[in-house]
């Protein structure tokens, strides 16, 4: 357990370093500087150079970056020369509300769909669940999203003469301060998006989890010493089933994230992904780092926290 | 038996009719679409015309009929499917089974890379790893300009054998211990010959159904990258499902629902179809599945 604490850093500083060299070489962060300061001065240019950690060689380059990441010498972005941590933050903080949103409606109404469909393999229920997350998986977020903005933005007003769902943003433009009516009202449309892909695939993971557990031979036990259905579905075949669930939810990490990327930009919704693609789009790096980072963390989190929930639930797992 | 397993999967038997009536339509482009790529249904004013009988789905920005481009952009897609597909399976196989089959740090290093690519959001890597391939000069005479639908295909073969080579290794893990590679090795084959004549045919199964889903995520990946602007221009005049999936963001709000539910809608059943057919493969090839259909 400690070792694999210990190990996580090393591979943050190693997974950082590909995706400085990466961002280095892809974006060019010093012709985008120039591109969008024309005339700045070859000593600014070289200030941008040394705050960045820009040097030529890109060892002692990321370094450079890391130190000053490391004591919080955050540089400026270069559109707008803005303070990145403030950007970042709200970004966070937005796709955090909108991303547990989607996946709070999305594991639950996935794994009681799955259930549902497991307790009558074969049955009518089942291939109607099964065949509707299969739909769901083949969707890709941004046609249900565009489906779900025509159908609110430009014929819901024209049928019923009002607006249900808000189809962009947080507030409605000019909105100050914070309303949690309106902020949810907002987060309709977006979280169902994001939902749709969840419960599908929590649906099937549910589904196929439980039909193993429900055929195993401690199942098989538990009922013949005549407890009830109802306690062995729950005591011994649901908390089974939900181990293997678990792993794959915290492993799933990257693929909400890249969902929340497309649903956020459509729905010009202020999160981490419209603020990826922004910045990707200039080429700017000091924005673009300090995400990358804050992803990479996450993925390796949740990927600890996959090992040690599947170590604590299944006590038959022992991590060394 | 395989065989029957399948066309017992009544989705996966449509799905493939499905698939065929749209390969039929665009082989035959020159038939079935009614005008050129560029072509407009006539003269102005001929934007955003609602279906009718010269545009049966309507047309574009600039008086496009939306049916004919249609044909031409699934015909791109498909090409990108395909290829990319058989370059990341072959590639996914080789060292998926190499991995399996030589285990030790080879093994350890390709499963922790895979892992990490695999854990991270797909569409950031994508466009990160997009930009950076493209802006090495000396790769540019073998994988092409940063939008040319070779540029594409070779990017998702990057990306698609990783799945593979998992899927390939943990077959090729199971099967090693079986009897008859064990004879075979007891009779002196080399690791190579037992690659090629014992663990990859068996492996037959779940090959075929990673290549199903690679097509499908090549398909739904380039939209992806098309829909936001970083896609292939597929040479002067073509386009791609992607582009046209893409051009509907800027007709949501317009009302021009068209422009957005039929590109939508080819994407969703070429998914959908794919899916189900892959669903039916692993079902027909995966003797532990026979009960549940």
């Amino acid at each position: 357990m400690i070792r694999r604490l210990a190990w996580s850093v090393p591979t943050l500083l190693f997974v950082t370093f590909l995706v400085y060299i990466a961002l280095r070489i892809g974006t060019n962060p010093v012709e985008s500087y120039k591109r969008i300061n024309p005339r700045a001065t070859p000593a600014k240019i070289q200030q941008y150079i040394d705050v960045n950690g820009l040097d030529p060689n890109y060892v002692r380059g990321y370094f450079r970056w890391l130190v000053n990441f490391v004591t919080l010498d955050w540089p400026r972005s270069i559109k707008g020369s803005r303070e990145v941590w403030p950007q970042l933050k709200d970004a966070l903080a937005n796709t955090l509300r909108l991303g547990s949103a989607a996946v709070v409606v999305g594991v639950s109404f996935g794994l009681l769909l799955g259930v549902y469909a497991a307790l009558q393999p074969g049955g009518r229920r089942d291939i109607s669940v099964n065949t509707a997350a299969f739909v769901g998986i083949s969707i890709p977020p941004y046609v249900s999203a565009i489906i779900l903005q025509l159908v609110f933005a430009v014929y819901w007003s024209r049928w019923f003469g009002s607006t249900l769902f808000p189809t962009s943003g947080v507030y409605p433009p000019g909105q100050e301060g914070f309303n949690l009516g309106l902020m949810a009202k907002h987060m309709v449309l977006p979280t169902v998006v994001v939902a749709i892909q969840i419960i599908a695939v929590y649906a099937r993971y549910m589904r196929s989890s439980l039909l193993d557990v429900l055929s195993s031979e401690y199942m098989r036990t538990a009922r013949s010493k005549g407890i009830s259905e109802r306690r062995v579905l729950f005591k011994h075949g649901l908390r089974n089933a939900l181990i293997p669930v678990v792993t794959i939810a915290a492993l799933d990490v990257g693929s909400i994230v890249g969902g929340l990327i497309i649903t956020e930009n459509i729905f010009s919704y202020p999160g981490m992904g419209k603020y990826f693609l922004a910045a990707f789009g200039e080429g700017d790096f000091p924005l673009l780092m300090p995400w990358m980072v804050i992803i990479v963390t996450s993925v390796l989190v949740f990927n600890l926290i996959a090992d040690i929930s599947y170590a604590w639930l299944d006590p038959r797992i022992r991590l060394d | 038996m395989a065989y029957d397993r399948f066309v017992s999967h009544r989705a996966a038997v449509a799905s493939v009719f499905v698939l065929a009536i749209l390969v039929l339509f665009v082989a035959l482009s020159p038939l079935t679409a009614r005008y050129g790529v560029n072509e407009s249904v006539q003269a102005p004013p001929n934007s955003f015309l609602p279906p009718r009988a010269n545009a049966w789905l309507g047309t574009d920005d600039i008086g496009r009929d939306l049916y004919s481009r249609l044909i031409y952009g699934v015909r791109v897609s498909l090409v990108i499917g395909l290829f990319s597909a058989i370059i990341s399976v072959t590639i996914g196989c080789l060292v998926g089974a190499v991995a399996g089959f030589r285990g030790g740090r080879f093994d350890d290093i390709i499963m922790r890379v895979t892992d990490l690519f695999l854990a991270f959001p797909f569409l950031v890597t994508l466009l990160v790893m997009r930009n950076m391939l493209g802006a090495i000069g000396w790769l540019r005479p073998i994988i092409g300009e940063l939008s040319s639908v070779r540029f594409i295909i070779v990017l998702f073969a990057i990306f698609g054998w990783m799945g593979v080579a998992r899927i390939v290794r943990g077959q090729v893990l199971a099967l090693k211990e079986r009897e008859f590679i064990e004879a075979a090795r007891a009779v002196g084959a080399t690791r190579w010959y037992i690659v090629r004549k014992h663990l990859l045919p068996n492996s037959v199964g779940p090959i075929m159904v990673a290549l199903t889903f690679s097509v499908v995520s090549a398909i739904i990946g380039e939209s992806t990258l098309a829909f936001f602007g970083y896609g292939p221009q597929a040479g002067a005049g073509a386009t791609s499902l992607g582009i046209l999936v893409g051009q509907a963001k800027g007709a949501v709000n317009t009302g021009f629902w068209w422009l957005a539910v039929f590109p939508c809608l080819v994407l969703v059943t070429i998914a959908l179809a794919i899916n189900f057919i892959g669903d039916a493969l692993r079902d027909a090839t995966d003797p532990r599945m026979q009960k549940d259909s």
